[in-house]
């Protein structure tokens, strides 16, 4: 188990450090441009150059990517040609949002999956299952910004009933997280209850919930004890690795919300090649990606009494 | 021949997937067919009739059947002629993204040890990225004005075509690698098979074994895996249009017909609707079709 779990933090750290050298090289070639987009575009082609020279781009590669990196780990992330801010102090209350909305989305998609799974995979093929399933298909076909689209124009400018702007200009809202949280959860919960649904199948289908039934046990009990447990262990791993791919869907959520996140400040970063920030956002990634793989799979093993960590 | 048309045959026997492959076909001949159309010019501007209604009466007598965009263009047929490209690029990029995934995938399973290593780690560099920031990160650094582009645009490519292959190398960076991994999970399994062995006693070649033997017989997963994979595609392109870096302007990219008219709020209801339903429909067809050949591949 300390084994695997060093392994993966070793795998972690070459990831990280292959992807910082990757980021880094790509960026280098836009500097000037860079300079021109924080000095503006009727900025004079000293004025960028003096700009790139005061604020230490124009040492050599090697020299600035060692000086970034000995600041990544002492807790410098240099400062944000963008906003003209620390990285780490810019990044992290756009962390905290991105992480209330995730918190929101995944709580919502997991229960609504499990449960629809469930129901759909207890009664295989029956009418209830056939339409559990096309809606889950339905609605994971419909990509994250069509389906804000239809929510605003509903919600936002038919029925007037929510903004359709989640800024949180006047302060935390619950009302501006409804339809960000909704768009997610909408195109999200679709594959996980797939998923459940043909875990429960399954189980259903094995021996020994055939002998639970016959030996004359209720069948709630039949489900609630028996088939629930080992029916969850698949979509369990399974959720708990899609985090790494909610965070896509969280850039054109937030962008499409202008809700101020991980993912909307990244694609800000992107666009404008402020190389620092968009550097530790990957690496916030990676490690979200790494950490995530790794929970599942320790619970993959928790749940699972037939696997055990060679 | 014979052959497809028994799969179609076959595909036939589930609802679901008919309803699948209508989706499909019903973009696929309005590709084909919309030059043919009576419709409007799908670029043409007209200014007293921003933003109108779905079946407006235009100025010069003809009909805007579903309204007009923030430039008074006609939206269907923008959607139409949008249809040739959304198909084009994001069938261009899965079929190049695979056909990489696949080379990586099949050494990596047949050949093992440090081949292994190597492009699996390579593909894990990859995955690490949450996909969206990949693809931005990619096409925010390779548009037309960096190195790479200016080339491109030096050997005489439009615009449209700089980006169309830019878009297309992001998405194989970050969809390569997922199928790398699915084919190798299924050559790891075929390797051990008696045909394998017999092929290799014969002394065919490592790439005629790959190619030609083990390829072949993981088509089955592959197929259900690439209708989906073409439906990702399809929305992640569609979701770089809406981001701004799609394909350039005057194109009609439905992602970016989108965020155009998105600033005019309620008024742009109606030009916001039409290509969000366009996308949903392209994609679920997508989805149902996989839906339906993975069905009648578990029944027999």
């Amino acid at each position: 188990m300390i084994t695997i779990a060093a392994r993966r933090l070793v795998s972690m750290l070459l990831i990280m450090f292959v992807i910082s050298i990757l980021l880094f090289v790509v960026f280098e070639g836009d500097k000037v441009n860079l300079a021109a987009r924080v000095l503006g575009p009727y900025s004079a082609m000293e004025g960028r150059l003096t700009w790139l020279e005061t604020n230490g781009y124009n040492r050599p590669i090697i020299t600035r990517y060692f000086s970034w990196l000995y600041g990544f780990f002492t807790g410098d992330w240099k400062t944000s040609a963008q906003f003209s801010a620390p990285v780490y102090n810019f990044l992290l209350p756009r962390l905290k949002n991105t992480a209330i909305l995730g918190a929101c989305v995944f709580v919502l998609t997991v229960t609504i999956s499990l449960v629809l799974g469930v129901f759909a995979g207890v009664a295989e093929a029956s009418k209830r299952d056939r339409v559990i399933t096309v809606f889950s298909v339905l609605t994971t076909s419909v990509p994250e910004f069509a389906s804000a689209t239809f929510l605003v124009a509903i919600f936002v400018f038919w029925l007037d009933w929510l903004p359709g702007s989640s800024s949180f200009s006047t302060g935390f809202s619950w009302r501006e997280m409804v339809l960000p949280v909704a768009t997610l959860v909408i195109y999200n919960f679709g594959y996980y209850t797939r998923m459940t649904r043909a875990s429960m199948a399954e189980v259903m289908n094995s021996q020994y919930i055939r002998t639970a039934i016959l030996k004359g046990l209720p069948y709630r009990q039949v489900i609630m004890r028996h088939a629930l447990r080992n029916a969850l262990i698949a979509p369990f791993t399974v959720m708990i690795l899609q985090l790494n791919y909610l965070l896509s869907g969280v850039v054109v959520t937030e962008v499409f919300f202008a809700y101020d996140g991980y993912g909307k400040a990244l694609y800000d970063a992107a666009m404008f090649g402020d190389v620092y920030l968009i550097l530790a956002g990957a690496m916030i990634a990676v490690v979200v990606a790494v950490v995530s793989q790794f929970i599942s799979d320790v619970g993959y093993t928790l749940l699972n009494p037939r696997i055990r960590f060679a | 021949m014979r052959k497809f048309l028994k799969s179609f045959a076959l595909l036939r026997e589930s609802p679901i997937g008919m309803i699948g492959i209508s989706l499909v076909a019903f973009w696929v001949i309005i590709a084909l067919v919309v030059g043919f159309l009576p419709l409007r010019d799908p670029l043409a501007q007209s200014a007293g009739d921003l933003l109108k209604p779905a079946l407006t009466l235009a100025q010069d007598g003809g009909h805007y059947w579903l309204g007009t965009d923030d430039r008074g263009r006609d939206i269907l047929s923008r959607l139409f002629f949008g249809s040739r490209l959304v198909l084009f690029w994001s069938s261009l990029a899965t079929i190049i993204a695979y056909s990489v995934g696949m080379l990586m995938g099949v050494t990596a399973g047949y050949r093992g040890g440090w081949w292994d290593e190597g492009l699996s780690f390579l593909g894990n560099v990859f995955l690490a990225f949450p996909q969206m920031v990949l693809f931005i990160v990619i096409l925010s650094q390779l548009g037309s004005d960096s190195p790479a582009g200016r080339w491109l645009a030096q050997t005489g490519f439009s615009t449209t075509w700089v980006k169309g292959v830019t878009i297309v190398l992001a998405v194989m960076f970050a969809t390569a690698p997922q199928v790398a991994r699915i084919v190798r999970g299924l050559v790891l399994d075929l390797k051990t098979r008696d045909y394998v062995a017999a092929a290799e006693v014969r002394g065919e070649g490592a790439f005629y074994i790959m190619l030609v033997e083990l390829l072949p017989n993981a088509r089955g997963p592959l197929i259900v895996d690439a209708c989906l994979r073409l439906g990702y595609v399809t929305i992640a392109i569609a979701a770089l249009g809406f981001l701004g870096l799609g394909l350039p302007p005057p194109d009609p990219d439905w992602g970016k017909m989108i965020s155009d008219v998105r600033g005019f709020g309620a008024m742009a209801a109606n030009a916001m609707i039409w290509p969000a339903l366009a996308i949903s429909s392209l994609v679920l067809g997508l989805n149902l079709m996989a839906d339906g050949i993975r069905e009648i591949a578990l029944r027999d």
